[in-house]
């Protein structure tokens, strides 16, 4: 008898310790800070990334079997985690470098996230990785583009996106192209924000064209916050280049379209280097005022039924608008960052760090349409790449080059209004 | 000169009236009762929400929207002087400072909650389009702001000047205890002021609104734009500020197009830095 009550205890013991064991598991949260612009210039595209890394949660912590092969949407949680759900620490950044920095160290020190995504602005994603460098915290980036980010050394900084060069490239490709079939293109005209962003993708932009004999006859910088851009408008009606390459972030983009539609001024060819051009509030605003202006991008939403229609479907309950590229390229960040943790198994930032750099995304793996993700020595994505895509109808980007990829051809000259 | 010069300068002097536009409220203030409202940018904000609310509303531009912005911003004034200004003016410089200040925040967070963080505009062609003159581009909704600035520092000037209203008003901006002496209730002489700048505030926030984007950081953007204009043009003068917006707008516009849109504000700047070094008081302010 007794040694059937012992044995009854012990399997109680066990199965309660089991239970415990499992509710842990359960319990248990990966806290992941996420530093976005929600206010300041670039609030709406802060507040747009915010919905796509609450949709990348949505997707993780819930089954979603039919998402396909995209990881960690099969099961709920983080299965190499036991289960583990993600939580995502916002933090604004208030579109300026000090304050992300702040932001950087409390969410490391207070709130203990065991890894950092974000922040948008080239400038300010410059600023916040070196705090999680020097605190030797993962930081894993979707979305800015300038160079130089990946080119300090850092061990803790990871880039999911395609940057600056991968885009001129296709620039450059797209406009030999296009003078094979007749267009002129010689006489080219930047005109770029002139924070880290712009200045960057403008010197990147500028060094390429001219190794490959296409010369930047106009260069045009201007402060994003500005209240006027009547004068940079009229310094491009003064030279008339026939193609005007704009690297924008949206306020200062959506003035522009306003200022180029008042004076009256149609370069015949504009392209436009995705940021504010892509914010869906500069398509809802003005895109009227911009039918047939080029852009890069990575994403499309897809046929109905695919995978990123889905969840373009879900994000769009979130943010009432439909995914971007700027926010889709957020989401693949953020699901490139908990796919390592899920991998790793553990929440220990080494760990964290040793997965991400056997990071090995297939495209089918993707929601964006990259080759894949697959990290060089500097952090870099080597598999990222884009296509042209163009605002025919002033409310929808369509792909239009390369030609494999296209769904129709490219629409010239620029329309405008 | 040049075709493009001449619509270099026509673009500044409408842009530099509507600088003179949205500071007359702040200069006003100042020289009623020597506070520097620092929500100033926000008054301008509200008013482009008022117009953007009223076309959404009626369909209606802003010969319907500026009206009613001046109606609700000049509540908004009265509100503002009676529940914080009378408090902080009894206090130390810094209480009144940090109170817009505080003011500020509070309207600007309290429209990204309202209204959420998307940039919004009105349609292009509320107000007549853009026509031309001898080959120069005007757009009408710029053009339409630039005579409601005259008409606004015109009338606040004669205000001022010319009626007993103004007197009584500028009787407590000069010595509020002798005023009350001789019958003057300093009170609400002060809160009419409030009223009258924040209703010019609001229809320059209207008006703007029909060519500018409409965000809830905007005020950020131009509050920046209407110190600067209200300090060259010397703090209190209505007259001074409408000059030196135009002198604004134009050097802005014209260093823009020669030097570069990132160096037109050093120009200005620099400029303004040299004036104020031999005349402190700005244009057309008392010593």
């Amino acid at each position: 008898m007794k040694f059937r009550h012992i044995l009854g205890l012990l399997c109680a013991a066990s199965i309660s310790v089991a239970l415990a064991g499992a509710a842990l598991a359960q319990d248990k949260t990966v806290k992941i800070g996420a530093i976005y612009p929600l206010s300041g210039n670039a609030a709406s595209a802060g507040v747009h990334g915010k919905a796509a890394i609450e949709t990348a949660i949505e997707i993780i912590n819930n089954a979603h079997p039919e998402l396909g092969n995209l990881p960690l949407a099969k099961n709920a949680g983080l299965a190499g985690l036991g289960g583990a759900k993600v939580e995502a620490i916002f933090a604004d950044n208030q579109g300026s470098p000090a304050v992300g920095q702040n932001q950087a160290l409390r969410l490391i020190t207070e709130e203990k996230v065991v890894a950092l995504n974000g922040a948008y602005q080239s400038g300010i994603t410059l600023t916040t990785s070196a705090i999680s460098e020097k605190y030797g915290i993962p930081f894993v980036n979707g979305e800015s583009v300038a160079a130089s980010l990946t080119e300090r050394g850092f061990k803790w900084f990871f880039r999911v996106t395609p940057v600056a060069s991968d885009f001129a490239k296709i620039y450059l490709d797209f406009l030999k192209d296009m003078k094979a079939s007749g267009q002129k293109v010689d006489n080219i005209a930047l005109v770029h924000e002139n924070t880290e962003y712009g200045t960057s993708v403008a010197g990147v932009i500028t060094s390429m064209f001219k190794d490959n004999g296409l010369s930047i006859a106009q260069d045009i910088a201007y402060s994003a916050n500005t209240t006027d851009v009547q004068s940079q408008v009229l310094q491009l009606k003064d030279k008339k280049p026939d193609v005007v390459i704009m690297i924008s972030y949206t306020s200062d983009a959506i003035l522009y379209a306003k200022t180029m539609q008042a004076l009256d001024y149609k370069p015949p060819m504009m392209i436009a280097d995705n940021a504010g051009f892509s914010d869906p509030s500069l398509i809802k605003t003005v895109g009227k005022l911009v039918q047939g202006i080029f852009n890069r991008s990575s994403f499309s939403i897809g046929p109905p039924g695919s995978p990123t229609f889905l969840i373009n479907e879900i994000y769009k309950k979130r943010s009432g608008d439909d995914l971007d590229d700027t926010a889709a390229r957020q989401m693949q960040g953020f699901f490139v960052l908990c796919d390592a943790i899920d991998r790793a198994g553990s929440t220990a930032p080494d760990k964290i760090q040793a997965a991400l750099k056997a990071t090995d995304l297939k495209p089918d793996q993707l929601i964006m349409g990259y080759r894949g993700v697959k990290f060089d020595d500097k952090g870099q994505n080597i598999l990222a790449s884009g296509l042209v895509i163009q605002l025919q109808d002033g409310e929808n980007y369509v792909p239009v080059w390369p030609k494999e990829r296209a769904k129709t051809a490219p629409m010239l000259p620029y329309k405008g209004w | 000169m040049s075709s493009i010069l001449v619509q270099v300068i026509v673009g500044g002097l409408l842009l530099g009236a509507v600088y003179a536009l949205f500071s007359s409220g702040l200069t006003l203030i100042w020289g009623m009762m020597n506070i520097v409202n620092f929500a100033h940018g926000d008054f301008v904000m509200l008013g482009m929400y008022v117009a953007f609310v009223v076309w959404t509303l009626f369909g209606v531009g802003p010969l319907v929207g500026a009206p009613v912005a001046a109606l609700v911003l000049a509540t908004l004034g009265i509100i503002v002087y009676f529940g914080l200004i009378r408090g902080v003016m009894k206090g130390p410089m810094l209480a009144q400072i940090l109170g817009t200040f505080g003011l500020a925040l509070l309207l600007r967070y309290s429209v990204f909650w309202g209204f959420g963080a998307n940039f919004m505009t009105l349609p292009e062609n509320l107000v007549g389009g853009t026509f031309e003159v001898l080959g120069i581009r005007i757009q009408a909704s710029r053009l339409l702001a630039g005579v409601v600035a005259l008409l606004v520092t015109l009338g606040l000037h004669l205000l001022l000047t010319r009626t007993s209203l103004g007197s009584k008003m500028l009787a407590v901006a000069e010595d509020s205890t002798a005023a009350q002496l001789m019958g003057i209730r300093p009170d609400s002489m002060q809160a009419i002021a409030w009223a009258i700048a924040a209703a010019a505030t609001g229809i320059a926030g209207a008006l703007i609104a029909t060519f500018f984007y409409i965000a809830p950081t905007v005020g950020e953007t131009l509050g920046i734009v209407a110190f600067v204009t209200v300090s060259l043009g010397g703090f209190g003068s209505v007259p001074g500020a409408l000059v030196a917006g135009l002198l604004i707008g134009v050097i802005e516009s014209v260093s823009a197009y020669w030097i570069g849109g990132v160096y037109k504000d050093i120009v200005v700047y620099s400029l303004f830095l040299c004036f104020l070094w031999f005349r402190p008081q700005g244009l057309m302010g008392k010593t």
